[in-house]
């Protein structure tokens, strides 16, 4: 193991600056001559615009621009997979808060004073709010293609000719979620400079430069060379930074003042500024024999996609394509469909369409295993996926599956002592849950990513120089292609440049996939540049070498690890420079009708444990004990994986006890910390964290992308607990007191 | 009105925004004197993102207004690493990166923990954990948990955090004496 390779837990570059509060965050950025601008947003879900007035806005002392939908000079609408969401809005509102009017002034408070005297003259209408209803043909169209966003529909075994078999045992639920919100500590914040030849540059918190670059060049009507876009200090993402926020606003009202603008969201604003995870309504059915195995899975989901479709289409696939969880199921019916309403709009948050279906298989798995009689684990061990088993969508597992394992693991960690001193209105529960998540884009999509490599001697001294694009949002993106450098070529000095979108794209970082995929084209780049160095090796005069000889502490090794070369020596003053795309294995789309398809490149497993008390006459719950065993198939950097580990356990506990956007006729009615609760640190206890490592053989080191699965069952599992402790048979998350004290017997009746 | 405080032992006059509603301490620390690690993430008090302390009492410096620090001081996160690395420009410490051998034992002990991640509580974080040990030297893991509750992370799901502020706390205060009473 190279020091500082992969496998190891170098300490982060970033950390010295992050702890000292010297690292640069997009809110923190500041230019010469720089202005505010700020946003005004709709009181109304849905409403009509008869007239937009600026004129007391402008006059405004200190107000230096307003802009509306008629300023816009390129494309007016944007969106990741459907382009349906306006830059600022035409002719109607679709939800609470969307942007109207963007106001530019020397100062924030101005901007923001001013805002408020841009005069909208709205004809409210009522607005569609219940997603389960919004495809009835009397539900008002929010869109004049009506309220279908997708519909992914998966048939597998007799379910392809519509019947399903008869079962011993059937179990069927309906189940919701609320809508959860990311909640990234840093809210949407960016300063957009003009660049004096017509251009802009915009320095931008986001998960994905190119994505971003590429929809505002188009709303900006420029030619893509003349917008750059370069990444700065991100505070969270969470999926919330994969659509455009201010970014237009920002850069259009740069062009237009030839001045810097800067624009920072509120807490308040930012929860209107981003998409939101999909509430959800799941009906389920399950049939299993009597000796416990499952039998079929019926499955129809309705997401509410809000206002706009942001990236409902992969969501719903991937509610459909991970429907039935971690099980080997031989007859599936699954439909899932994502549905436009004038609730506040949903698209990515980490897990992305797995958490939905997740709490409802999970709920579902143990109301099976208690009509049988099983324990929870026994029963879902007896259905769990193994290599080459095949997935709803006929996808054959062709890595390991250890999902059976992961729950064994979990079941033998030592439960908390019991306290004898618990009063008697508390009790205690266990519950588990386990889960399944694609790595990657899917369904076709090739997400690449490209790297760039270095090496030469620099002041006496090797250095290897890595770039990429991939976005650094607190993961350690930048520290993991620093130990794939490392690896590969056996240097010490490494440095990591963050490019700008004029590099070539990384890809998001989202969808679990930055490690594998910008990891591959860093450990490519890195392969080409040794071979360089080989080639070079043989040139001065040495014998061929083969392939397979490394780079490692400076030199050039054998097979034997002799060193061979010095690598400074050999190098002299020449520099390698290699440039490596990664495209991972090919994905293919699902049938439209069937939904079958080799869908995604890779999977991978998760298991929770979680142990509550609930308090009978408070109706509060504290969980006791987390625990989660998850296969990462290689541990890159096992400190940072016991991260992105606890993090995503402790945000799917969030959504089972506390997380929830509340809406009341599509208004948001706690769009603040203080009204939107987050779990403290007095809520959780310490997360056990059981790593297995089951190598991928098609992935770069056998890796698996790691960060989704963490939050996926740790809602149900605390669920689950919930039940056992209480005996309520609750179907939605998050679970309130008033669920808890409504189904509890009266303790002063027992 | 004037307002002159002192931040990190440098004083600072200010004028205030004479028309305006009145800013807040942390809108005076950012956005008037060029400090970047407060940071602003709620601006109602539910997060500890923005904490400092002013006359040694540890507040959210967005509660605060600008002229309640009129003749104050204040102390932040850079000057943490200030007193640690002997007196450094206030625009110098926010814009350079520090070396970690200048760092307080309580951000050394955040880096060697793995409590960092995106960072943005991370400032927040480590004022309010300094305060708690000046205050209670050898806190236990729910002592931590109880008194750093008023600090939000959106990425760690805190164990680490707990761990990197027992950590400062050991090597700052030394190894646990035995508890008296204890079995």
């Amino acid at each position: 193991m190279t020091a500082q390779g992969i496998g190891t837990s170098p300490a982060r570059t970033d950390g010295p600056a992050k702890v000292s509060g010297t690292f640069v965050y997009s809110s923190d950025l500041s230019a010469e001559d720089m202005v505010w601008a700020a946003t005004l947003r709709s009181p109304h879900p849905s409403a009509l615009i008869r007239s937009i007035d600026t004129t007391a806005a402008l006059k405004f002392p200190g107000v230096l621009d307003v802009i509306t939908h008629a300023d816009i000079p390129g494309r007016k609408l944007f969106g990741q997979m459907k382009v349906d969401q306006p830059v600022l809005a035409a002719d109607r509102v679709r939800h609470h808060g969307e942007a109207v009017a963007v106001v530019a002034a020397v100062d924030l408070e101005t901007a923001r004073a001013a805002a408020g005297l841009v005069h909208v003259d709205y004809d409210v209408r009522p607005p569609v709010t219940d997603a389960a209803t919004a495809l009835d043909a009397a539900s008002d169209p929010v869109h004049p293609d009506g309220n279908l966003v997708t519909h992914t529909r998966i048939r597998r075994g007799a379910a392809q000719s519509g019947e399903l078999p008869t079962a011993d045992v059937v179990v069927r639920g309906s189940y919701s979620l609320g809508m959860q919100d990311q909640a990234f500590l840093g809210t949407e914040s960016g300063l957009a400079v003009p660049t004096g030849d017509g251009g802009v540059e915009l320095r931008i918190a986001t998960q994905w430069l190119h994505l971003d670059q590429e929809q505002v060049a188009l709303c900006l009507g420029l030619p893509p060379d003349k917008v750059v876009l370069k990444h700065a200090g991100v505070g969270g993402a969470f999926g919330a930074r994969e659509d455009l926020s201010l970014h237009v606003h920002a850069c259009l009202l740069a062009l237009r003042l030839n001045r810097p603008v800067k624009m920072v969201y509120t807490r308040t604003e930012s929860f209107f500024g981003h998409v939101h995870r999909h509430p959800a309504e799941l009906h389920y059915e399950h049939g299993a024999t009597s000796d416990g195995r499952l039998l079929y899975v019926r499955a129809d989901i309705v997401l509410d996609g809000g206002a706009y479709a942001s990236s409902s289409p992969a969501i719903a696939g991937n509610a459909a394509t991970h429907a039935v969880g971690p099980y080997a199921v031989p007859h599936v019916q699954v439909d899932a469909r994502a549905v436009y309403t004038n609730n506040p709009p949903c698209g990515a948050m980490r897990g992305f369409g797995t958490v939905q279906p997740c709490f409802a298989y999970e709920s579902q798995m143990d109301r099976l295993a208690t009509a049988l009689g099983m324990h929870p684990v026994e029963f879902r061990q007896r259905n769990a996926l193994r290599e080459g088993a095949s997935l709803p969508t006929g996808q054959v597992l062709d890595s390991p599956a250890p999902v059976a394992e992961l729950l064994e693991r979990l079941r033998g960690l030592p439960l908390p002592a019991s306290d004898p001193a618990q009063p008697a209105h508390v009790a205690r529960g266990v519950g588990y849950a386990a889960c399944l998540k694609n790595t990657g884009f899917s369904e076709g999509f090739d997400d690449y990513s490209t790297a760039r490599v270095r090496l030469e001697v620099v002041d006496g001294a090797l250095l290897a120089t890595v770039s990429s694009a991939a976005a650094e949002v607190g993961q350690g993106v930048i520290g993991i292609q620093r130990q794939i450098v490392a690896t590969e070529l056996g240097v010490h000095r490494i440095e990591v440049r963050q490019e700008d979108s004029r590099f070539g794209t990384a890809g998001p970082s989202s969808a679990s996939r930055q490690t594998y995929v910008t990891g591959g084209a860093v450990r490519e780049a890195c392969r080409r540049v040794r071979a360089d160095v080989l080639t070079l090796l043989h040139e001065s005069g040495a014998e061929l070498p083969s392939p397979s000889w490394q780079l490692h502490e400076g030199a050039v090794v054998d097979d034997a690890g002799r060193p061979v070369a010095r690598l400074a020596a050999l190098l002299g003053g020449r520099v390698i420079e290699r440039t490596a795309e990664f495209h991972h294995r090919k994905t293919f789309p699902l049938d439209p009708e069937t939904g079958q398809g080799n869908s995604s490149m890779q999977f991978g497993f998760a298991a929770h444990r979680a142990v509550v008390e609930v308090d009978r006459e408070l109706g509060l719950v504290k969980v006791i004990d987390l625990a989660i065993a998850q296969d990462v198939g290689r541990a890159i950097n096992p400190a940072a994986v016991a991260g992105q580990l606890r993090g995503g356990t402790v945000q799917g506990v969030g959504l089972a006890l506390l997380e929830e956007i509340e809406l009341d006729g599509g208004r948001v009615l706690n769009p603040s910390f203080a009204g939107y609760l987050l779990p403290t640190m007095a809520d959780v206890p310490p997360v056990r964290v059981e790593i297995l490592e089951r190598a991928d053989p098609h992935a770069p080191y056998g890796l698996r992308g790691i960060g989704e699965l963490p939050s996926i069952s740790a809602t149900p599992a605390v669920a689950a607990a919930v039940r056992a402790a209480t005996g309520i048979d609750l179907d939605r998350v998050p679970i309130r007191p008033d669920h808890l004290l409504a189904g509890l017997p009266d303790p002063a009746q027992q | 009105m004037d307002i002159s405080v002192t931040v990190n032992g440098k004083t600072h006059d200010c004028l205030d925004d004479e028309d305006g509603p009145g800013e807040s301490l942390l809108f005076l620390l950012r956005e008037r004197i060029g400090l970047i690690g407060p940071k602003n993430a709620c601006e109602q008090g539910e997060c500890g993102s923005c904490a400092v302390w002013l006359d040694g009492v540890l507040v959210n410096s967005c509660l605060v207004l600008s002229a309640q620090a009129d003749g104050c001081s204040v102390r932040t996160v850079e000057g943490l690493t200030s007193e640690t690395a002997g007196p450094l420009e206030t625009s110098g410490a926010a814009r350079v990166p520090a070396t970690s051998g200048a760092l307080h034992p309580v951000q050394q002990a955040f880096l060697d923990a793995g409590a960092v991640q995106c960072g943005f509580c991370t400032p927040g974080m480590v004022v309010t954990a300094t305060d708690l040990l000046e205050r209670l030297p050898r806190p236990s893991d729910a002592e931590v948990r109880r008194e750093m509750a008023g600090n939000l992370c959106r990425c760690t799901g805190y164990q680490q955090i707990v761990e990197a502020v027992l950590l400062a706390a050991e090597r700052m205060a030394g190894p646990a004496s035995p508890e008296v009473g204890q079995p």
